[in-house]
């Protein structure tokens, strides 16, 4: 099981910012250990965030995404008290999902 | 008439450059950008589940350890660290003292931990540890006490070893960090004789390197120093690794610690 996700969403007028710090390896698979053998890829090619349950963004990454990721995007109308759920899958189906309260 | 333009030009030029951006400007920018984002927070989180988890043969958490300010109190023990330590009777940062906790409180091997690689096993439960014990000093000013003879011994020893000059390129601690306004590349290198300001030097570390994606404490900075200066690598621990801190840390007196920082 992946390490929890650290989500902060913070309401300003009629939107909601939200700042996602995910850990995760997000190994390119174009690096090579100690011993020379190419490390597999292992990155996080799948992220969705819903409000309330409500799909809002949803993108797919790849492996030119850094190491422990940070994502920020804004949720327009959303308000403090509203629940964020934030998840993402790897290219191994390993999976983490974890919810905010808007505040 | 074309001659003189190249003149004017030529004396404009001095001008132009004082309007530009130095590297400094554009890596405070860098830095000031990724910091809404700091990944030392998740190191953070794992470190507090980390003190708080029943762990090793002993089946015990670190609740009870003893960072310098009671048994337990985490809050501000890091702003007054490497300190005198009556139970070991030796000065102690704070990696060498969660060895102490580690092996006393929970029966893991200490010495296997040492010689551990950085980031690997124990060593990665390590780095969340101090990147969460430092957090919660965060914002305090560096007092590091110097009442007991042999914290002021390691002062000494510490100092003694900044300025110690050795190795194939005959460096040392000072031929980089002795004077002010000296860079490595773009990096300003702050000067550790004394205190360099909030947030610089001594009071920045522990921190999460993006480069490498690692969270690093002081001794894996002190480690790093080593390699630079093609010095042989000092123990994890050991007593010059903490005389260096007790140097830089005393130095740094009254600076804002604002670890766990971010570096490029």
């Amino acid at each position: 099981m992946a390490d929890p996700m650290r989500i902060r969403a913070q309401a300003a007028g009629d939107k909601a910012t939200v700042r996602v710090l995910m850990a995760h390896e997000m190994e390119s698979g174009q690096r090579k250990d100690a011993a020379g053998k190419t490390i597999p890829a292992w990155y996080i090619n799948e992220v969705s965030a819903a409000l309330n349950g409500k799909v809002v963004l949803t993108a797919e990454w790849g492996p030119s995404v850094s190491k422990n990721p940070f994502l920020q995007f804004v949720i327009k109308g959303a308000k403090a008290g509203d629940k964020v759920q934030v998840s993402w899958t790897d290219n191994k189906g390993d999976k983490r999902s974890d919810e905010a309260t808007v505040s | 008439m074309k001659h003189w333009s190249w003149v004017a030009a030529l004396a404009l030029l001095p001008g132009l450059a004082c309007a530009q951006k130095t590297a400094a400007d554009s890596i405070a920018e860098y830095r000031a950008l990724l910091a809404d984002g700091n990944p030392a927070e998740l190191f953070e989180a794992k470190g507090e589940d980390l003190w708080k988890a029943k762990r090793g043969p002993k089946n015990a958490s670190l609740e009870r350890c003893d960072l310098g300010q009671g048994a337990g109190v985490v809050k501000g023990a890091f702003v007054r660290l490497p300190r005198w330590f009556a139970d070991t009777q030796r000065v102690q940062d704070l990696e060498s003292r969660l060895l102490t906790c580690m092996s006393t409180l929970q029966g893991l091997d200490a010495e296997a931990i040492a010689k551990t690689p950085f980031g690997k096993g124990e060593q990665a439960n390590m780095e969340a540890l101090v990147a969460w014990i430092s957090a919660e000093s965060r914002g305090q000013r560096m007092q590091l006490p110097q009442a007991h003879a042999a914290e002021q011994r390691m002062y000494e020893l510490g100092k003694r070893a900044f300025f110690f000059r050795g190795g194939p390129m005959d460096f040392s601690c000072a031929s980089c960090h002795g004077e002010d306004g000296k860079r490595i590349r773009l990096q300003d290198l702050p000067n550790l004789t004394k205190n360099p300001g909030d947030g610089v030097g001594f009071a920045a570390w522990p921190a999460y390197r993006v480069s490498s994606g690692e969270l690093w404490g002081m001794q894996r900075r002190l480690n790093d120093c080593y390699r630079q200066q093609r010095f042989p690598y000092p123990g994890y621990a050991s007593e010059v690794t903490i005389a260096l801190a007790v140097y830089m840390g005393v130095n740094a007196k009254g600076a804002e610690s604002i670890a766990p920082a971010i570096k490029r």
